[in-house]
């Protein structure tokens, strides 16, 4: 344990740039650059709401906040855990020739996707200012979904990056499972409906629901569910734990397998 | 014993060929009912045992295949041993397939902060060194340039210059002196041997007798995985003089 500190103290440096070269690359030779940060999610929500909002007959005039917090914790999730789970790979040929600490690499990407989703959170402002949902004292309580959302992401990227490199077909399966995980988030519905029916499970037992539902609550000003918190929190440890675990233990194999 | 730069403890490593790597879940699961994932097991390396003062210099010696660049990797870190040990004390730059760390689309000058911290440098460090990276890699013109557009000598040349630009302890060298143009070789030369003047240990694979005989003072060979001669570079070279006619 104190040997892998003082690795990571050591090359806390590279985990820095590793961080800021996935930020800066992403958006290289865009015109408009970071500035898509905050597009991007905007034009979604307009989508979104045009489709679910208007044309499905939904009068509600908050209904883009309701996307837009939806919509930016999935994608989060989403992209955060598939560049993790290929992070491996992308990084072979460093991985080949030099001694690295291999866990940086998963982790800055989860980090780097982070910033990213935290700088776009300004539009989440802007928009809810626009649209006349105020912060109350309950968006303190915000903090706790985005760190738990960070945990999940970086548990479940580090156990794909792990198994990704043995299997390939993960890339693709775990596409599947993403679309799987946005629909069963009340991204773009309202979960009432759900909840009451015997499905509700599908939205209660979903840690990622469960964080997305946290988080509206602090931006509506209405105080958190204790189910969803204890759930999505107990969840994203036990994932982190198994994460790293896998990691660790397989970690000396993946040069043979890249 | 003094303060052994290198120790290596009985290293064996072990690679599975798999005629067909098993990379697909379905293949996998398959060969997993069928009881077929056999593996062809293939010692790269086996019992590899010696121990290096500070100040040595060893040059490994052998055939294609004899397992010299796996050693190296092993001793950097890159792969792990499968039975056996390797102590490693003070820092090690790598001269293994220079800039390696590049990453294609980030300028020569973001590279430089990149592939140092990859190498354990911290930023203020690189900051100061900088100029001298640049001035050494005699790329000036060309730093903010992405990588993709730079020739593979110019790509070496600038992983030179970084992973020299601080005084290792250890210094792996994988036949790198032939890097880029005579002058720069040269100049890389020169810069090897004011380290070596420095007493950094060193570590240098090479298939010529005649570099092992000017650079080092111990030698090693290597045959199929195996250890079959260690000691001063002069008895050594008569072995593999004797071997290779």
């Amino acid at each position: 344990m104190k040997k892998v500190f003082a690795g990571f103290m050591r090359y806390r440096y590279l985990l820095a740039e590793l961080v800021k070269k996935g930020i800066k690359l992403k958006y290289r030779r865009s015109y408009l650059g970071l500035i898509w940060t905050l597009i991007e999610p905007l034009l979604t929500m307009i989508v979104l709401t045009i489709v679910f909002g208007t044309l499905l007959g939904k009068g509600d005039k908050t209904f883009p906040v309701y996307v837009l917090t939806g919509r930016l914790l999935y994608s989060m999730f989403a992209s955060g855990t598939r560049s993790a789970m290929k992070a491996i790979r992308t990084n072979s040929a460093m991985i080949k020739k030099v001694y690295v600490p291999k866990y940086l690499y998963p982790l800055s990407e989860v980090l780097f996707n982070y910033v990213i989703f935290l700088l776009s959170l300004i539009v989440l402002v802007a928009v809810a200012l626009v649209l006349g949902v105020y912060p109350t004292w309950y968006l303190l309580q915000a903090v706790v979904p985005l760190f738990t959302l960070l945990l999940m992401s970086l548990g479940v990227g580090m156990f794909l990056a792990t198994y990704a490199v043995f299997f390939r077909d993960l890339e693709y399966l775990w596409s599947v499972a993403l679309m799987l995980i946005m629909y069963t988030c009340a991204i773009f519905y309202y979960p009432e409906t759900l909840l009451k029916s015997r499905y509700y499970f599908i939205l209660r037992y979903n840690p990622l629901y469960c964080v997305i539902d946290n988080f509206r609550s602090a931006i509506y000003g209405s105080p958190m569910n204790l189910h969803n918190t204890l759930f999505a929190l107990g969840f994203s440890i036990v994932m982190l734990m198994i994460g790293f675990g896998v990691f660790y233990k397989e970690q000396d194999k993946f040069v043979l397998y890249i | 014993m003094a303060n052994p730069a290198i120790k290596v403890e009985d290293v064996s490593i072990r690679f599975n060929l798999s005629k067909e790597k098993t990379d697909s879940l379905k293949e996998y699961v398959i060969k997993f009912l069928k009881r077929e994932i056999k593996y062809d097991e293939f010692w790269a390396l086996k019992n590899i045992s010696f121990e290096l003062q500070k100040g040595e210099r060893l040059g490994i010696l052998g055939l294609n295949g004899a397992g010299k660049s796996t050693l190296l990797k092993i001793i950097a870190g890159v792969y792990k041993p499968s039975v056996g040990t390797v102590e490693r004390h003070g820092r090690i730059a790598p001269l293994l397939e220079l800039g390696a760390g590049f990453d294609m689309q980030y300028t020569g000058k973001e590279n430089v902060y990149l592939y140092g911290s990859v190498l354990g440098l911290n930023r203020d460090f690189l900051a100061s060194k900088y100029d001298e990276i640049v001035e050494f890699s005699g790329l000036k013109k060309f730093m903010d340039v992405p990588m993709k557009n730079y020739s593979s000598g110019m790509r070496a040349r600038l992983g030179f210059a970084i992973a020299t630009v601080v005084n290792p302890d250890i210094l792996i060298l994988d036949e790198v002196l032939a890097v880029g143009d005579s002058k720069f070789r040269k100049k890389s030369e020169n810069r090897v041997m004011e380290m070596f003047g420095k007493g950094v240990t060193v570590l240098f694979v090479s298939h010529s007798l005649e570099q092992v005989r000017s650079l080092c003072n111990k030698a090693m060979i290597l045959e199929n995985g195996q250890m079959i001669a260690y000691g001063d570079t002069e008895k050594v070279a008569r072995v593999y003089k004797m071997k290779t006619e």
